[in-house]
């Protein structure tokens, strides 16, 4: 499996900053045309029939990258793939071409229903052997590489027994698939767990980077009132996420980034200002390689 | 019983502790991280319900609708990752939810924002011109067999109460003073990409039922009671309604 073209006959997303697409700026990225490398989109909102979702995406797709991002997959799931969805993400891939497919390393089904959020599994042989089986699925029914993203979690598992970042690059080495490194998550992983984010990206296969994710976090506590923090693409992008960015580049030279924001969506202006900062720093990363 | 299946039905029941097997590299009590989880899950699906019900979530406040949501979504968790579907018996489970039993629209008023939803992400299909709908309703001997196709994302509701009113006054900042106690039919439908709302006759409502039913022209016309045609014709043609006509010769 190790040779699947990128999506698109082998095209990639370009080095430089995108922003995801939503609903409420359909018609400003038209109208304004910002100077941007391509757009991400959550692929299970655009598994509708038809009306404004396809509309604005069809135009926008003429005009921009595309990446297109899965939530619902359950790629680290106890129980079998879901062939209805894989049916539905072939639907999308055919009718968008894009440049990119990603998913996550998390589970987020079980039995009959969708729990809606990244949940995390136990580290083991055992689970191992199953994700490297349902990325192998993924990728031969949808004919792509896909790129798996790195998650943020709170908790840990008493029988894992490899660390995140190993069992990631193991499933890299197996399946032939990419990384969507997500340096918020990394960094947020890291301080919930007293993990030196540091030694964690030194243990991954950063040179399988085939995209880059920036986002903010929010602040909580835990029971023993230590910082706990949640991965909630609700704020600007912190100091300390935007260095681990620039040591990310420095080993991985420039890399398709996507500043994430789902939640209190600020203005237009602030997400691109956020995306221009990260071009800034692509461009210095291309210069030195 | 596997770790995933004790995980998920403690993150939807929070009566029940969390899993055995987790634990925090500082010692932490995982009960306070396993919390994030649940918070997560459950505040994910109260706010998809929340952005597909809107005008329910002000009649009853949202304080009310976030807790009434969550009852909602730890009963009845979604069963596919598409979202846009979660909720759809939401209305139902209104009706018996006994503590909103004294805003006795609200279940109706959630059916039409359902409808809504529908309609949204409803397929496409192209209006056919109004010049030769009108040409080809003229003909008298065309007409009498003739069935005419109802865009996809057309819907109907017929409620006891003033559903369109009510909605339609919660689409005002501030809302608007209504009168709930009166019968409407509510006929939604995305015209080019807005969905639009309005109320229709009951003549109108059953002539429109008819249609999606298949039946002819003729048919349509005569099941209906009551039943002002012309204006409910050229509502339809106004509304980019009518997709196409049957039998083929006048599609042409």
């Amino acid at each position: 499996m190790s040779n699947l073209p990128f999506l698109a006959t082998d095209t990639r997303l370009p080095p430089r900053a995108g922003l995801g697409l939503k609903a409420e700026h359909f018609q400003e990225v038209l109208q304004t045309q910002p100077n941007l490398g391509f757009f991400e989109v959550h692929a299970e909102n655009y598994m509708v029939a038809g009306g404004p979702f396809h509309h604005y995406l069809g135009r926008i797709r003429e005009q921009y990258p595309l990446s297109l991002h899965g939530v619902g997959l359950s790629i680290g799931g106890e129980g079998p793939l879901d062939v209805a969805h894989l049916r539905r993400l072939a639907a999308l891939i055919e009718r968008y071409q894009p440049q990119s497919f990603s998913e996550h390393l998390a589970w987020s089904s079980h039995g009959p229903v969708f729990l809606n959020d990244l949940l995390p599994l136990a580290y083991d042989q055992a689970s191992l052997d199953r994700v490297c089986e349902h990325v192998d699925q993924v990728q031969s029914s949808l004919k792509c590489r896909l790129l798996l993203e790195n998650p943020a979690t709170y908790l840990a598992f008493e029988t894992s027994t490899l660390d995140e970042p190993h069992f990631i690059g193991e499933v890299i080495r197996r399946t032939g698939c990419g990384l969507l490194l997500d340096v918020n998550n990394v960094y947020v992983s890291c301080v919930n767990h007293n993990r030196d984010p540091l030694a964690y990206l030194d243990a991954l296969p950063l040179q399988a980077t085939g995209e880059i994710h920036l986002a903010g976090f929010a602040e909580d506590a835990d029971s023993l009132g230590e910082r706990l923090l949640i991965d909630d693409h609700g704020a600007p992008i912190d100091n300390e996420v935007w260095q681990l960015y620039l040591k990310v580049l420095e080993q991985t030279g420039p890399v398709a980034t996507l500043i994430e924001r789902d939640n209190n969506i600020p203005e237009w202006e602030v997400l691109l200002a956020e995306a221009r900062q990260a071009d800034l720093l692509l461009n210095a990363a291309g210069a030195r390689t | 019983m596997s770790g995933q299946h004790a995980f998920a039905a403690a993150l939807l029941d929070p009566r029940k502790m969390c899993p055995p097997g987790l634990i925090s590299a500082n010692g932490a009590d995982p009960q306070s991280r396993f919390a994030v989880y649940r918070n997560n899950v459950l505040s994910s699906l109260i706010n998809a319900m929340a952005d597909n019900y809107p005008v329910v979530a002000q009649l009853v406040g949202e304080e009310f609708f976030r807790g009434m949501a969550g009852v909602y979504a730890q009963s009845a968790p979604p069963r596919s990752p598409v979202m846009s579907d979660y909720g759809d018996d939401f209305a139902g489970f209104i009706e018996q939810f006994e503590p909103a039993a004294c805003v006795p629209y609200l279940a109706d008023v959630a059916r039409l924002e359902r409808l809504r939803v529908q309609a949204w992400h409803a397929a496409d299909a192209e209006p056919m011109a109004a010049e030769r709908i009108v040409e080809a309703l003229s003909s008298p001997t065309l007409t009498r067999h003739l069935k005419i196709g109802l865009h996809p994302s057309l819907r109907l509701l017929q409620s006891p109460f003033a559903v369109v009113a009510i909605w339609a006054a919660h689409q005002q900042k501030p809302p608007v003073v209504f009168e709930p106690h009166a019968a409407q039919n509510a006929l939604v439908l995305r015209n080019d990409l807005e969905v639009e709302v309005f109320a229709i006759s009951h003549g109108a409502h059953e002539f429109i039922t008819s249609l999606q039913q298949g039946l002819s022209l003729t048919a349509a016309i005569e099941a209906a009671s009551d039943l002002d045609l012309e204006p409910t014709l050229a509502s339809l043609i106004r509304h980019q309604a009518i997709t196409h006509l049957l039998p083929e010769q006048v599609t042409q």
